[in-house]
């Protein structure tokens, strides 16, 4: 990915197994956002492809150049590093929208309300509160997305992406702003996506410790380029990565 | 001591206005005899005038932010009194059947110059209504809402003139071609938010104004269409004053059934869609919802009521002329909408009860109509910045209990 002359990204190659939590890392501006966007269908990426590829498909999907909606309808749903909730709709609204592209009632559906229609209204009002149940934000339901607690908003945006039937999540920094116990919460709340729901993630996050704690694998970028992968254990005695987090001389 | 400031600080403005208005209110020079009359008189009243209001204005201020105190100390109390209120069942149902026998028997008790500005008022409704799809719930500013309107009424003139269509095969063609246009201009606009948003609608209007004022083969120009016939009922011709209260009629049906259908699309998919795009785009098309397709639509379905409520003007009036469809209707359906109170369908009601029905009432006041609005609308950002009567978003109910 490049903007003009500046080469943001790099040549660099993930791939996130089915049911694995991949942590990508590197230091600010290393271009961690600008994978996800590209992913995500927010930028089109100048080179290289994105593949998905589902179990019962079997063949790999080319799905670089699609717009947002039809990625994420695809199955990928994100997560924002600055929080973008629609503050003035409810909690259990921000989670209908979720499943807005599970869903398919036109505008004939909803001046007469026939009984597809309604059913449909019905699932998308119960399968939410689930979900809102599961992530435990049921005391917030009716409140306004914009009063809740910074923590609470931010599994709210989890609870959103997870509506919209994704097999694969990708975080963007969700501990940002987060106490050491609400990190903690976080980090039972994102295994337990992967376990119950079968969601593999992609999380892109500063807290280390959490990072260690939690991902299967991890990706280094930094200044746009891979420098290194591997387990916990493999990067936090990689030279490289030492190099990039604290500068040429350090230790 | 509080109160000492407050004074100090009207007094300070009072000086300033004084200083600032000098020399236009209290110096006249009057350049053939040579001579500076000085109006002290002036002064004085300058002087007092902004003391006082100034004062007015800080008095309010201070007692609405005690007031949002006192209302966050209660946990929002007044708000949800009020809103159990309108929630209260026998309350609407009890409202809704003394406004329905008040709507029938208005035209019977009233003259018939009343139902004629009620019908104009009801008009306004309609259109407030379509307007707050595409300003209120999909939060994308149109100010060339008026040209969809005039698309209606052409539509409806120029088939009567031609082709001797009747009011009742002209309202479905209407509403297509409004909806039609509202594609035409929404294509374009797609990528525009806010401020660029306005500017090329509002382009959009003038342009439609102008081809109708220019294209004369088309249009007939600026002296427009006239003698179009009025809508009959059951193929019998109706004198004017049956046609006025008929068209009172026709203008209330027509409003509950676009109550309705607002009301179903609001509490619909596609109305939460529209929502979602207006509190952030980003994150909208993150969640899958097509912009391309939610911002058409919200073009379409509010151009829609326009191109009806078109239809339903030049029925009334029986004339079209450009001059009918300049920027100020496009601003004065703005003003329903904001006033009465975004996204909201009873607020928008009011809305237009109020912008239209006061200066018919207030004619005294007319010379300074355009003041007294400035002046509404900006108290009303001030002091309820979200409208009369704001939008709330639907509540639901789980396992019994209402969080």
């Amino acid at each position: 990915m490049s903007f003009g002359g500046l080469k943001a990204l790099d040549g660099i190659d993930l791939y996130v197994e089915r049911g694995e939590i991949v942590a990508l890392i590197g230091p600010n501006g290393a271009g961690k956002t600008t994978f996800f966007n590209c992913i995500s269908g927010i930028y089109a990426p100048t080179e290289g492809d994105i593949f998905i590829m589902k179990p019962q498909a079997g063949t790999a999907k080319r799905i670089n150049g699609l717009k947002p909606n039809q990625v994420t309808s695809k199955g990928l749903a994100r997560t924002f590093q600055n929080i973008r909730l629609f503050q003035n709709m409810t909690v259990l609204e921000n989670v209908m929208m979720g499943r807005h592209v599970r869903t398919n009632a036109g505008i004939a559906g909803a001046i007469f309300r026939n009984r597809k229609t309604r059913d449909e209204e019905k699932q998308i009002v119960e399968r939410s509160y689930g979900i809102i149940k599961k992530i435990g934000l049921a005391y917030y339901v009716n409140e306004c997305a914009k009063n809740l607690p910074y923590g609470a908003q931010r599994r709210l945006e989890i609870a959103r992406a997870i509506a919209t039937e994704p097999f694969l999540l990708l975080l963007d920094e969700p501990a940002a702003g987060m106490n050491p116990q609400e990190t903690k919460e976080l980090d039972m709340l994102i295994q337990r996506i992967r376990d119950e729901e079968n969601i593999s993630i992609l999380l892109i996050e500063h807290d280390m410790k959490l990072v260690m704690s939690i991902s299967e694998r991890i990706y280094v970028v930094d200044y746009g380029k891979k420098i290194a992968e591997g387990t916990p254990e493999e990067i936090k005695i990689n030279p490289e990565v030492i190099k990039a987090y604290l500068g040429e001389d350090a230790y | 001591m509080r109160k000492f400031a407050e004074i100090r600080k009207s007094l300070y403005v009072a000086l300033w206005f004084i200083f600032l208005t000098f020399p236009i209110m209290v110096i006249r020079i009057n350049p053939l005899e040579k001579t500076v009359e000085w109006r002290w008189m002036n002064m004085a009243l300058v002087g007092i005038g902004t003391f006082f209001l100034s004062f007015l204005w800080r008095y309010l201020i201070s007692k609405k932010e005690e007031g949002s105190k006192r209302a966050e100390e209660k946990q929002n109390e007044k708000i949800s009194k009020l809103r159990r209120l309108i929630e209260n069942r026998k309350i609407i149902a009890g409202s809704v059947v003394a406004g329905a026998l008040l709507a029938a028997v208005f035209p019977f008790v009233v003259s018939l110059y009343q139902t004629n500005i009620m019908t104009t008022a009801l008009i306004y409704v309609m259109l407030g209504l379509g307007l707050n799809i595409v300003v209120g719930l999909a939060g994308l500013l149109d100010l060339g809402y008026v040209a969809f309107y005039a698309v209606g009424a052409y539509a409806y003139a120029l088939l009567n003139y031609h082709f001797g269509l009747n009011f009742w095969m002209v309202l479905p063609v209407g509403a297509a071609l409004g909806a039609l246009f509202g594609i035409l201009l929404g294509f374009p606009v797609l990528r525009l938010r806010g401020d660029y948003l306005a500017i090329v609608t509002l382009g959009f209007g003038e342009i439609i104004r102008l081809i109708l004022e220019n294209w004369n083969e088309f249009s007939f120009g600026p002296s427009g269409i006239s003698n179009i016939s009025r809508p009959p009922l059951f193929g019998i011709e109706l004198s004017v004053q049956n046609a006025t209260v008929y068209m009172y009629y026709i203008m209330i049906f027509l409003c509950l059934v676009t109550i309705f259908i607002v009301k179903r699309l609001q509490d619909s998919r596609i109305g939460r869609a529209w929502v979602a795009l207006r509190e952030d785009e980003v994150a909208c098309q993150a969640m899958g919802i097509d912009r391309t397709k939610t911002k058409l639509t919200a073009f379409a379905l509010g151009a829609t009521w326009a191109g009806m409520g078109g239809v339903v003007f030049a029925a009334k009036t029986t004339f079209v002329n450009p001059a009918s469809f300049t920027i100020w209707e496009s601003i004065i359906i703005l003003c329903i909408v904001v006033l009465g109170g975004m996204g909201s369908v009873i607020g928008v009601i009011t809305g237009a009860f109020i912008i239209i029905l006061l200066p018919e009432y207030l004619r005294v006041f007319s010379e300074f109509r355009m003041l007294m609005f400035g002046i509404i609308l900006v108290v009303m950002m001030v002091f309820r910045p979200g409208g009369i009567i704001s939008g709330v978003r639907r509540t639901y109910k789980f396992e019994g209990k209402n969080f």
